[in-house]
C-alpha cells in the first residue's frame, strides 16, 4: 500500500510506525521519562548526603539508588535522547525520506523500551541491582551478590545493547548511503557528521561489553569461571571489557552534543562555522583516540607505571582535538551578530561548563594525580560537568532548536531562558563544591560521612543545588504545557538556519521532501548571505536548493509500509530476557516468537511497490 | 525506494559489511579472552588431554568446502541456473550441518570425559567461544535453508542474486573466524 496522504492516527499507527520522526518522538518521550526518574534517584542521594550521618536511606537502598541512577542516566536517558535526535534530524539534514532500514529502526526502539521496563521491574520486586553502573567483578559474582539484582542489570543491558547495535548499523548505512545528490561528506552538517562517527563507535564499542555481559551471565547462571581468581582467571578482565566499551561510551554521549552546538552556534551567530574541516576531523580524532584511553579508569588497579603512563599520555592527547573544537566555536561567535535565544544560551553554556569539566579531566589524566582523586567526589564533579554541562546542555540546546520543526510550534523564550539560567546555576551549585569535598577525601558510593571532616558545608550546598535542578524543570514543563495550549506557529525556518531540514513545513510531512533536493554547497540556505571571500571552492552563487519545498510532491511518493513485526520480534526478545532470570521454557518460547517475527519480517513487503 | 545509493553499494550489502565489522569486535573479544587465559587453567582436564586435532581437521575441511559451495551457488544464481543454485545452496547448508554435527559430537564427548561447561577455566572459555561460533553457523544454516526453500518454491532467481551474495558474505565471514579458532585453539594447543 503506497501512502501518499497524511498521517494515520491512533494507537495502532504508533505501534506499527516505521517513520523516523515518530520513532524520534517515542525515543524522546521515553528517554525524558527515564531522565526524570534517574533525576529523582539523584535527588534522593543528595537528600541522604545533605548532612553527616543521616539515616534517610539505609546503606543497601543507597547502593541500589546510585546503581540505578548511573545505569539509567547512561543507557536509558542519555543514549535514547541522543538517538531521538539522530532519528529526527539526520534524514532531514541529508535530504532523505527515511532511514535505510525503517523497520530495524522501530525494532531498536522497542528493545530499548523493553530493556528499560525490564530493568525497572526490579523496583516493585525490591531487587534492584546494587553493584554500580560498572558492576565490577568479583563484587557482582553469585557469592557476593546473591539475589537476582545483578541479573536484572546484565539482562537489561544485553537486550537494550542489541537495539543500540542495530541503531548504530542503521544510521551508519543511512548516512553513508542515503544522502541527497550533491551532499558530499564535506558538505554534511556537523550534527550528521557526529552521528556518523557515533554510529561507528556504537558498532565497535558495544560488542566487547556484550561479551563481558555474557561472561558475567554465564558466571552467575551456569557456574563458569571467567572472573574467578580461584580457577586461574583474572577479575580485572571485567574492568578491561567494561571500560574498553565504557570510555567510547562517553564519546557516544558527548559527540552528538558537540554536533548539535556546531549547528546551533553558526545559526545564532549569523556566521558559517569557523574551520569546518578541522571541527569534523577533530571529532574523528576524538573517537579514534577514545579507544586507546580506557585504562585511565583503572589507574589504581596497579597495571604498572609503563601502562599507566602510556594511557595517561593518550588521555592528555584527547584534550587537543577537544580544545580545537572549543576554539572553533568561540571563533564562530567572535564578531558574529549573536542572538541569545534559548538554544544559543544552552550552546554557549556548554562551551563554558564543558571546558570546566574538560580541565578537571586533564587533571586526573595524570596517574599520580588520579591516585589522589580516584573514587572521590572530585571525579563525580568532573563527569557531571561533562555529562550535564556537555551532553545534557547539548541535548537541551537541540531540543529548543528543533522543537519548532518537530511540532510546528514555537516555545516561549522567557520560560526557556528561565530554564537555562536555573539549570546553569544548579549545575554549578551542585557540582562545583564536589571538587572540594573530593579533594578533602570524601569517597564516592558511600552512604554517609562523619561529622567534623570539613565536608558538611560543601555537601549542604550540593544538596541545595540539586533542589535547584528539580526546580529548573518547572519552567520547562510549564513551557511545554503553554506551547501545547497556545504556541505560535513556527513556519518553515524560524531561526533562518542554513541546513536542509528548514526547507519543509513544520512539522514535516511524512515523506519529508516533496522533491529530493540537489545540494551544491555547505549551508545551502545561506548562499545569498555568504560573502564571496568566505565561499568554499566551487561554491558559486546560484543555489540549486529551493528555500521552500513544494506543498505537494509532484509524483506519488512510495513510503515504507508500517509493520507489526519489529514489535513482535522485540516482544520475543523480551520473553527470552525474562526467561534469562531462570525459566528455560520462557526463553525457548521467546526464541520461537523471535523466529516467527524474523521470518514474517523477512517475507512481508517493506515498501509499497514491492509485490514480488 | 531502493534506488541508487550515495556510495553505489546497495544498502543491505553495506549493512552486512558493517555488521561483520561489529562481529569482528565480538569475536575479537572472545578470542582475546581465550588467549589471555590460555595456560592458566588450574583444574584438570587440560586442553591437550581432550582436543582431537585429526577429527576437527576433517570438520574444518568440510566447513571450508562449504565456502566453495557458497561461491558456486552465487555464480549459479547470477546466471539464473536455478537447478545448480538449489544443488550448491543445499550442499552449503549440508556441509554446515555436518560441521555442527561434529561440534555436537565433540561437545558431548568432552562432557562425557569430565569437562562440563562449569568444570574449569578451559571449559568456560572453550565452550563459550566455540559455542558462539557454532550458533553463528547454525544461524547461517537456517538462512541458507530458507534461501533453498525459496528457490524450490520458485520465489528466488537471478533478480535476488544480491540476497544470496549477502548470505554468502556472512557465511564466508563465519568460515574465516573458524580458521582463526582452529589455528589458535587446536593447532597451538
Amino acid at each position: 500500500m503506497a501512502m501518499t496522504g497524511g498521517y494515520s492516527t491512533g494507537i495502532r499507527s504508533w505501534l506499527t510506525t516505521v517513520d523516523h520522526k515518530r520513532i524520534a518522538i517515542m525515543y524522546f518521550v521515553v528517554g525524558f521519562v527515564f531522565l526524570l526518574i534517574a533525576g529523582v534517584e539523584g535527588q534522593l542521594i543528595r537528600l541522604q548526603l545533605a548532612a553527616p550521618e543521616r539515616s534517610f536511606l539505609d546503606p543497601d537502598l543507597y547502593n541500589q539508588l546510585f546503581t540505578m541512577h548511573g545505569t539509567t542516566m547512561v543507557f536509558f536517558a542519555g543514549m535514547p535522547l541522543v538517538v531521538a535526535f539522530f532519528n529526527f534530524v539526520v534524514p532531514l539534514q541529508i535530504g532523505a525520506r527515511d532511514v535505510a532500514f525503517p523497520r530495524l529502526n522501530a525494532f531498536s526502539f522497542w528493545v530499548f523500551l523493553f530493556g528499560g521496563l525490564f530493568l525497572y521491574s526490579s523496583v516493585p520486586l525490591r531487587v534492584m541491582p546494587d553493584g554500580g553502573w560498572f558492576a565490577y567483578m568479583p563484587l557482582t559474582n553469585p557469592e557476593y551478590s546473591p539475589g537476582p539484582g545483578i541479573d536484572f542489570y546484565v539482562l537489561a543491558l544485553l537486550i537494550s545493547g542489541v537495539g543500540s547495535i542495530a541503531g548504530g548499523l542503521n544510521f551508519l548505512v543511512t548516512i553513508l548511503n542515503m544522502r541527497a545528490p550533491g551532499m558530499t561528506f564535506m558538505r554534511m552538517p556537523l550534527f550528521t557528521w557526529m552521528a556518523l562517527i557515533v554510529s561507528a563507535l556504537i558498532l565497535l564499542a558495544f560488542p566487547p561489553f556484550t561479551v563481558g555481559l555474557i561472561f558475567m551471565l554465564f558466571d552467575r547462571s551456569f557456574g563458569t569461571h571467567f572472573f574467578d581468581a580461584a580457577a586461574g582467571a583474572d577479575p580485572v578482565l571485567w574492568q578491561h571489557l567494561f571500560w574498553v566499551f565504557g570510555h567510547p561510551e562517553v564519546y557516544i554521549l558527548i559527540l552528538p552534543a558537540f554536533g548539535i552546538v556546531s549547528d546551533v552556534i553558526p545559526t545564532f551567530s549569523r556566521k558559517i562555522l569557523f574551520g569546518y574541516p578541522v571541527v569534523v576531523f577533530s571529532g574523528v580524532l576524538i573517537a579514534f583516540l577514545g579507544f586507546g584511553v580506557w585504562v585511565h579508569h583503572m589507574f589504581s588497579v596497579g597495571l604498572g607505571p609503563v601502562v599507566n603512563a602510556v594511557f595517561g599520555g593518550a588521555t592528555m592527547l584527547i584534550a587537543i582535538p577537544t580544545g580545537i573544537k572549543i576554539f572553533n566555536w568561540i571563533a564562530t561567535m567572535w564578531g558574529g551578530r549573536l542572538r541569545f535565544r534559548t538554544a544559543m544560551l544552552f550552546a554557549a553554556g556548554l562551551v563554558a561548563t564543558f571546558t570546566i569539566g574538560g580541565l578537571s579531566g586533564v587533571m586526573h589524566s595524570s596517574p599520580p594525580a588520579d591516585l589522589q582523586q580516584t573514587d572521590t567526589y572530585f571525579v563525580v564533579a568532573h563527569f557531571h560537568y561533562v555529562l550535564i554541562g556537555g551532553t545534557v546542555f547539548g541535548l537541551f540546546c537541540g531540543f529548543y532548536y528543533w522543537f519548532p520543526k518537530a511540532t510546528g510550534r514555537m516555545l516561549h523564550e522567557g520560560l526557556g531562558k528561565a530554564h537555562f539560567w536555573l539549570s546553569f546555576l544548579a549545575l554549578n551549585v551542585t557540582f562545583f563544591p564536589m571538587h572540594f569535598s573530593g579533594l578533602l577525601g570524601m569517597p564516592r558510593r558511600t552512604y554517609t560521612y562523619a561529622e567534623g571532616l570539613g565536608l558538611d558545608v560543601f555537601n549542604l550546598i550540593s544538596t541545595i543545588g540539586a533542589f535547584i535542578f528539580t526546580l529548573s524543570f518547572v519552567p520547562l514543563v510549564w513551557n511545554l504545557w503553554r506551547t501545547w495550549r497556545r504556541g505560535e506557529a513556527a513556519g518553515h525556518n524560524p531561526w533562518d538556519a542554513s541546513t536542509l531540514e528548514w526547507t519543509m513545513a513544520s512539522p514535516p510531512p511524512h515523506y519529508n521532501f516533496a522533491e529530493i533536493p540537489v545540494v551544491d554547497r555547505r549551508d545551502p540556505l545561506w548562499h545569498p548571505y555568504i560573502e564571496p571571500e568566505s565561499r568554499g571552492e566551487g561554491d558559486e552563487p546560484g543555489g540549486a536548493v529551493p528555500r521552500r519545498q513544494p506543498e505537494e510532491p509532484p509524483a506519488p511518493v512510495v513510503m515504507p509500509n508500517p509493520s507489526y513485526w519489529p514489535l513482535v520480534l522485540a516482544v520475543g526478545m523480551l520473553l527470552m530476557t525474562i526467561g534469562g532470570l531462570g525459566s528455560l521454557g520462557l526463553t525457548l518460547f521467546g526464541l520461537l516468537v523471535t523466529a516467527v517475527g524474523l521470518f514474517a519480517w523477512a517475507f512481508e513487503p517493506a515498501f509499497g511497490d514491492e509485490a514480488h | 525506494m531502493e534506488g541508487p545509493t550515495s556510495t553505489g553499494i546497495p544498502n543491505r550489502k553495506l549493512a552486512m559489511w558493517t555488521f561483520i565489522g561489529s562481529e569482528c569486535m565480538l569475536f575479537g573479544t572472545l578470542i582475546a579472552t581465550y588467549m589471555i587465559y590460555r595456560g592458566r587453567n588450574l583444574v584438570p582436564p587440560y586442553p591437550h588431554d581432550l582436543l582431537n586435532i585429526p577429527f576437527i581437521t576433517v570438520t574444518t575441511f568440510v566447513l571450508l568446502m562449504s565456502s566453495l559451495m557458497m561461491v558456486l551457488a552465487l555464480a549459479a544464481v547470477q546466471r539464473n541456473d536455478l537447478r545448480a543454485t538449489k544443488l550448491w545452496l543445499g550442499l552449503t547448508a549440508l556441509f554446515g550441518l555436518i560441521f555442527l554435527g561434529g561440534q555436537y559430537y565433540e561437545f558431548s564427548h568432552f562432557v562425557h570425559e569430565g569437562l562440563p561447561l562449569s568444570r574449569n577455566l578451559f571449559s568456560s572459555t572453550f565452550f563459550v567461544l566455540t559455542g558462539t561460533h557454532g550458533a553463528h553457523v547454525a544461524g547461517g544454516v537456517i538462512w541458507l535453508s530458507t534461501l533453498l526453500v525459496r528457490t524450490v518454491q520458485g520465489k528466488l532467481d537471478a533478480r535476488h542474486a544480491e540476497t544470496v551474495e549477502i548470505a554468502g558474505l556472512y557465511w564466508h565471514f563465519v568460515d574465516i573466524v573458524w580458521i582463526i579458532l582452529f589455528t589458535l585453539i587446536y593447532l597451538l594447543v
